[in-house]
């Protein structure tokens, strides 16, 4: 355990040091093949010493990832493939022979400048990789957890059920319809909302706004964009629900909740306003001026320019913008929690409590939790269901825009 | 045939389509045209002729008020159309442009369909009453811009997936088919191979006995074919304006003389 502990820490100490050592050296082993006259050597002395110097460092993050990753999956089997105090070794192993090999192969003949190429392009395929991976993992994470809810729950009763009442003594109808309803309801509500408002408001800023107006405009409504959700929340919670109860929901005897679909949804539209906004402000300014000088020039107006010629050229983009504004909408919890409520419920009544899949997994993730049990575990099939849904918004927004790219390009 | 075309001129030679005066524009600080004055003849071919940059579509561009687009550009002067200040505040630049249609340099077709491209203009100004009605205007127009042949089995595919010389070519028939009174063309043949820039000077030919044309060319050659008049501008001016033969063959102007003979451009 002790060794442990001084291990660690000095094991990046040990591997910058070789990799400085291996470049130093390689450099002054170039210089000496040289003879004197650089032109003798095919790569120039600095690229041999950066050469160096990433064939130690690349080696050794990547041998430590790959032997992490295996002790993890041991771990996970319940047994010890490697154990922790091996790993620097190893590593230390792979970082003294990057060292060694780096230092020989600088001879005059050697195109370091080549190699050097060869290991920033593995360096951005890495970094490219860590992000796929990634999300790799999430998913597959999420999967294990739904897979071993999905042993103790029905499937049937999760995807067709409408009845959610979580009890965390057992027994618990653990239905998605209801949360799945209050999901898109307030989704719908809220773009709804956002998605006209916002394309209308990016079309008087790029159409008709002149440059003074735009100049002020613009960055207001990316401060709007930059609020947190939880500011928009407490709106909804003190404004817009108490608002919508007094109002609406108890004049015309629909309900006397402030928390209502109604209130999170206006929220949440009004939160993605900007979004919306802004992303179709880009695809109306990405569409050339040429275009509306050629519909202008056949004696078309303004407004018959920006409807027929203006936005089927932006469309991809602007389609683009209300199905990204779509996933929000769908994985937004905070203005759900304190504008909606936390009441599973299918209704069609706009001004009653509803709520959604992001704000049960939070709450059936809170407080005493018990991993194993279906309470628990149902988080994450809610989650991958989430995920799925999103996923599938987002591949169909690329879709769309590409088939419009095809031709109108 | 040209003697009579000069006789007939001289005898409607009051019949001026165009007529502007003192007209001066400035992009910001920079004047790009200088006190031109001009009058251009319905059922002409007038030809703008001179280097580039010399302001030829700027002007061109002021005749259908198309400048107004254009934050830093400023117009002054005066600019008649049929004897109708085209500045006046009465005068609304859509009815205009209606009248006064133009071919762009660089081709603009929009992010529609060809068909909608070329159906668009009659469909605004309700030139169609039925559905069959905007198909035979659509087509004639195709026909006369020498794209129908090309077309006619894709109308529906979009119109910016044609070629740079067929998109231009659509741009001229989305023009004609608004059916104006002028037709500004901006090199309208800059990137048509020979055949084509050949129907296209068939085109104009025929258009000139309704319309007046005005066109944009830096081919001599083709100013000598198909203008009855010829514009030369130099550096913001108009340097010299005539009947086509004389401006080709005796030249007033050393510099219009230099630059015919290739001198200057
Ligand atoms: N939008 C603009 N903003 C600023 N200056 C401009 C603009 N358009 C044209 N100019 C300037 O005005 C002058 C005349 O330009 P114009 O396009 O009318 O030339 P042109 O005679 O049509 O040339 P070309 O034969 O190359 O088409 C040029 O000096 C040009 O730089
Ligand atoms: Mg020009």
């Amino acid at each position: 355990m002790i060794r442990n502990l001084d291990m660690a820490p000095s094991l990046p100490a040990l591997v910058i040091g070789l990799a400085v050592l291996a470049s130093f050296a390689a450099q002054m082993r170039a210089r000496a093949a040289s003879g004197g006259d650089l032109r003798n050597l095919a790569s120039l002395p600095g690229p041999h010493g950066a050469n160096a110097f990433l064939s130690v460092l690349v080696p050794a993050i990547a041998s430590y990832a790959a032997l992490s990753l295996v002790r993890l999956i041991g771990d996970r089997q319940g047994v010890e493939l490697l154990s922790a105090h091996s790993v620097p070794v190893a590593v230390l192993v792979v970082a003294a022979l990057g060292c060694g090999g780096a230092i020989s192969v600088s001879t005059a003949r050697f195109r370091a400048r080549a190699a050097f190429e060869w290991w920033i392009k593995s360096l951005l395929i890495a970094a490219a990789a860590v992000a796929v991976l990634t999300t790799l993992g999430i998913v597959l994470s999420m999967l294990f957890e739904a897979v071993q809810f999905f042993q103790q729950y029905h499937w049937r009763d999760f995807f067709l059920s409408s009845k959610w009442s979580p009890n965390f003594r057992g027994n618990s109808a653990l239905g998605i319809l209801p949360l799945l309803w209050g999901t898109l309801y307030i989704s719908f509500i809220a773009l709804l909302l956002a998605v006209p408002v916002g394309l209308f408001a990016a079309i008087y800023l790029s159409e008709y706004a002149g440059r003074r107006m735009r100049n002020v405009a613009k960055p207001l409504i990316e401060i709007l964009a930059g609020i947190p959700t939880i500011v928009y929340g407490l709106f909804a919670l003190t404004t817009i629900g108490p608002v919508l109860r007094d109002y609406f929901a108890q004049p015309l005897g629909l309900g006397d909740s402030a928390s209502s679909v109604m209130t999170a949804g206006l929220v949440m539209g009004i939160m993605l306003i900007p979004f919306v906004s802004s992303l179709s402000d880009d695809a109306i300014n990405a569409v050339p001026q040429a275009m509306r000088d050629g519909s202008y020039a056949l004696g078309a107006t303004r407004s018959e320019t920006i409807r027929q010629v203006v936005i089927p050229a932006a469309l991809p983009g602007i389609m683009g913008a209300a199905l990204l504004a779509a996933s929000r909408a769908i994985g937004e919890t905070m203005i759900v929690v304190l504008g909606a409520g936390a009441a599973a419920r299918l209704s069609l009544n706009p001004l009653e409590a509803m709520t959604t899949i992001t704000v049960k997994i939070v709450s059936q993730l809170t407080g005493d939790t018990d991993f194993a049990s279906p309470e628990t575990l149902v988080a994450f099939a809610l989650g991958l269901t989430l995920f799925v849904f999103t996923l599938g918004l987002n591949v169909l927004a690329l879709m769309i825009v590409r088939k419009y790219r095809e031709r109108y390009e | 045939m040209k003697d009579i075309d000069v006789i007939e001129r001289s005898r409607a030679g009051a019949r001026q389509k165009i007529s502007a005066r003192n007209v001066q524009v400035r992009y910001g600080h920079t004047a790009a045209i200088k006190n031109v004055s001009v009058d251009i003849a319905a059922d002409t071919v007038t030809a703008f002729i001179g280097p580039s940059g010399c302001g030829k579509s700027t002007f061109l561009r002021c005749l259908n008020r198309m400048n107004d687009t254009i934050d830093t550009c400023r117009v002054t002067g005066e600019i008649r159309i049929d004897d109708e200040d085209i500045h006046d505040p009465k005068v609304d630049p859509v009815q205009l442009r209606a009248k006064v249609g133009m071919v762009f340099q660089k081709p603009n077709p929009f992010a529609k369909s060809i068909y909608d491209n070329v159906a668009y203009g009659p469909k605004i100004h309700g030139l169609a009453r039925t559905k069959a009605e905007l198909g035979d205007i659509v087509k004639v127009a195709l026909e006369k811009a020498a794209l129908w042949d090309e077309v006619k089995d894709r109308l529906d595919s979009p119109g910016t997936g044609l070629s740079g010389g067929q998109q231009q070519r659509l741009c001229i028939a989305r023009a004609i088919a608004t059916a104006p009174q002028v037709l500004l063309m901006d090199e309208p043949c800059s990137a048509l191979d020979p055949i084509a820039t050949a129907q296209i000077e068939e085109l104009i030919h025929d258009l000139r006995r309704n319309y007046c044309v005005v066109i944009v060319t830096h081919s001599m050659q083709q100013a000598a074919r198909i203008s009855q008049k010829t514009a030369f501008f130099h550096l913001g001016s108009l340097v010299e304006y005539g009947d086509t033969d004389q401006v080709f063959t005796a030249p007033r102007d050393s510099r219009t003389e230099s630059y015919i003979t290739g001198r200057i451009g």
